[in-house]
């Protein structure tokens, strides 16, 4: 019954499309106030939608298996959580999300827009609404969440029991957020380059927009990251896996949207930038649905491999990239009475310059990513890039990078001299000095290390004197630089101090090592729910004699049968412990690793202040307002 | 003859060239060096110098070869033609079973014998990586 409301619902919802664009198209030609029955008609397809969305999830809270997305995806013995979060946890009701969020922004868009001026709102729309029948016509002829079957079958398959966890119940909604609001982005420049609207007040006003999507994208980054830490059982966050490489590319170009608008808002130039920005991250986030959804990237996010709905995808993309280079060659005009004066100690040429890493550490990422998938389509020649590629183009280049955005906020507009120059150098020798003493001990390559160090220090002293000395001038900057001095810092120190052990151990014995001792004391079973669990005890004393005990897990789940490994990890301040355990076939022998990561949380808490750092920009703007 | 802004301007569109030509260059050099390629059993028998460049294998773990000591683990990647073995000392993945497919990451030591350094996880039971499918299809 709820299948078929929100089936309804959501076909209903489609043909909406074809008034909004009616009345859109009639408003826009006799414009002087937006017609009421657009804002009507747009709620109402909001509604339908999130109707349909709820007829899905409420099928899947009642274990409908007459849908056949529910029956693919869910079980009875699933908990509660799971069986919501079951909704988008597959490509169908993943779409259908997508396809609400896209909605939604509009509605709250046209909402919060009533002081821009009315055509340009209107074309706005009428771009979103390009991208939302893209999206009703995708679903309901390739990927409809409520197909029926008959026989109902009495149970269902199950969901992947790796994505059985709270914090990826979470993680697609956060992202796509992320994701789908830079279509609000991608149509209101297109809407703005039409009508020769790219101006200060244009950038104040969507600049809130690209806030909203970036602070969501680095959310669900973030979540997926700690979701890969504490479940795959390899001890790291970012493993340069194309998938993680898809949601990283939107970000760096939303990163540096962000920046470009600022210099837009004070200084109206950078427009071109903008616009080839605003175009890019939209590209790439539909490009990265594409990647993930079309089975050609294999990973967990690979629901179907369905050959037509990646080519509807690629087909759409195709179309959407080239209508907006049309409008950004015919429609984007210069300004041209206004003279551009850089001057290069200057806030915007600093940001410039930063722009142009930002860009070249985009191609690497992008070249890593698809480099393997145009060799295996030529030359059918199958080739993987590993994390070694991007550590040795992207890290030499930090440092010159970290450099500009310490310096660059001491700058100001236009033209400046460096005041306080006593200042930058006293804190470039502390932390050359600090860095200096940190690498010397240790048994690293010197001379890199200490530079790159030294100037992660550099920003981090700088940028936490600003908070000390500052009258808050300018504090979402302070807050989101000072955040990603502590991110690189907290990635070097947890690079070079992490200690590793691996060993095959049979319960009752121990494993020996100049600072650890590690004994496997016993195993014992456990029954959930769904799953059965093993748990193994094991004692771990190190060279100073603490002695931990560490209980790591395998979980054997019923539906489907599938077995994951649970690291037990202990967390504090300064460093985690991470242990986990897994099962050699046909032998008594475990298999077992044991990590000591430094700085583990530090690397969540800096990414999670870079996100309020765009909180804090967020708000501070509605309140100056 | 030129005005000062016409030097500027051709300078500043010169060096960008020069960079975006150097970073070109960089990038690809970089990405020759770093590639890992893919190999089956069968492949690497046709092989006759062994390079000292990481690959990966791909291929089925046989039946009743995995063996393990306190320091390594040891099996058989099959493709029901050509045979290695393969020395992996690191974690194993949930999946690594035998029958099942597997992609292992390191070094060649000769036609036979193949030191891992990485094993690769799969997440799903029915799940082949797409090579393993390949290397198997061939034959």
């Amino acid at each position: 019954m709820a299948s078929l409301i929100g089936y309804y619902s959501l076909i209903v919802g489609g043909f909406l499309s074809f008034f909004i664009i009616i009345f859109s198209v009639k408003n826009f030609k006799s414009s002087e106030t937006l017609d009421n029955r657009i804002i009507f008609f747009s709620f109402l397809q909001l509604l339908l939608v999130f109707i349909s969305f709820l007829g899905l999830i409420i099928s899947f809270i009642n274990s409908d298996f007459s849908n056949e997305t529910v029956f693919n995806h869910s079980h009875t013995t699933k908990p509660l959580l799971y069986k919501i979060a079951g909704t988008w946890g597959n490509h169908e009701g993943s779409l259908l999300l997508w396809l609400l969020v896209l909605t939604l922004f509009i509605f709250l868009f046209i909402l919060k827009s009533k002081k821009q001026p009315t055509k340009y709102v209107i074309l706005t729309l009428l771009f979103q609404q390009i991208i939302i029948v893209g999206f009703f016509i995708f679903i309901l002829k390739t990927s409809s969440p409520f197909n029926y079957i008959f026989p109902v079958p009495k149970e269902g398959l199950g969901l992947n029991p790796i994505l059985q966890d709270p914090a990826l119940a979470i993680h697609p909604p956060i992202l796509y957020l992320g994701y789908v609001g830079s279509s609000i982005i991608f149509s209101s420049t297109l809407s703005a380059v039409t009508l020769n609207y790219i101006t200060k007040k244009w950038a104040s006003h969507i600049k809130q927009w690209v806030l909203i999507s970036w602070i969501f994208l680095t959310l669900g980054i973030l979540l997926g990251s700690i979701w890969a830490y504490y479940e795959l059982g390899w001890g790291g966050f970012w493993f340069w896996d194309p998938v993680e490489n898809v949601s990283l590319m939107p970000w760096l170009a939303l990163t540096t949207l962000i920046h470009c608008i600022l210099v837009l808002e004070k200084r109206s130039f950078l427009t071109s930038w903008v616009v080839i920005l605003s175009i890019s991250t939209f590209t790439l986030s539909m490009s990265g649905t594409f990647l993930v959804r079309s089975g050609i990237l294999n990973s967990v996010h690979t629901f179907a491999n369905d050959p037509e709905r990646g080519l509807y995808i690629l087909l759409f993309l195709f179309s959407l990239i080239f209508l907006s280079l049309f409008i950004f060659f015919f429609f984007h005009k210069q300004n041209e009475n206004f003279k551009i004066s850089l001057s290069f100690l200057s806030k915007e040429t600093f940001i410039l310059i930063n722009n142009w890493f930002m860009m070249y550490f985009l191609s690497v990422v992008l070249i890593g990513t698809i480099y393997p998938i145009f060799l295996e389509v030529i030359l059918s020649e199958k080739i993987s890039v590993g994390p070694p590629f991007y550590h040795k183009l992207i890290v030499p280049f930090l440092i010159p990078f970290l450099f500009f955005m310490t310096i660059g906020p001491k700058l100001k507009w236009m033209k400046s001299d460096l005041s306080k120059k006593i200042n930058l150098i006293v804190f470039f020798i502390i932390s050359l000095l600090v860095a200096s003493l940190i690498v010397k001990n240790l048994k690293i390559e010197f001379l890199l290390n200490t530079i790159l160090i030294t100037f992660s220090f550099y920003l981090f002293f700088v940028t936490l004197s600003d908070f000390v000395s500052k009258k808050y001038k300018n504090l979402p900057q302070n807050i989101a630089h000072f955040g990603f001095s502590l991110f690189i810092i907290s990635i070097l120190f947890n690079n070079i101090f992490t200690t590793e052990i691996i060993t095959n151990l049979k319960v009752g014995e121990k494993f020996e090592s100049e600072n650890y001792k590690i004994k496997f004391e016993n195993l014992y079973q456990k029954d959930k729910k769904n799953f059965k669990s093993i748990i193994g005890k094991f004692k771990i004393e190190n060279s100073q004699g603490d002695v931990e005990i560490m209980e790591p897990e395998l979980r054997i789940y019923n539906q489907p049968n599938i077995s994951t490994s649970e690291a037990d990890i202990r967390t504090n301040l300064l460093s985690d412990k991470f242990i986990t355990m897994n099962i050699v076939q046909n032998q008594e022998y475990f298999n077992i690793r044991y990590q000591t990561k430094p700085f583990m949380m530090w690397i969540w808490l800096s990414v999670l202040l870079i996100t309020i750092s765009g909180f804090v920009s967020f708000f501070k703007k509605k309140y100056e307002n | 003859m030129y005005g000062k802004k016409v030097k500027l301007r051709f300078f500043f569109i010169i060096s960008i060239i020069i960079v975006l030509v150097l970073s070109v260059f960089l990038i690809l050099k970089s990405l020759e060096e770093n590639v890992v390629y893919f190999q089956s059993p069968s492949e690497i028998n046709k092989f006759s110098e062994f390079e000292k460049k990481k690959i990966r294998i791909g291929g089925m773990v046989k039946e009743d070869s995995i063996k393990a000591n306190s320091n390594e683990i040891s099996f058989v990647i099959t493709d029901f033609k050509n045979e290695i073995n393969v020395v992996y000392s690191g974690v194993v993945p949930n999946l690594f079973e035998e029958g099942k497919g597997v992609v292992a990451e390191g070094f060649l030591k000769d036609k036979n014998f193949f030191l891992a350094s990485k094993i690769l996880a799969k997440h799903d039971e029915n799940y082949m990586p797409p090579e393993v499918k390949a290397a198997l299809g061939e034959n």
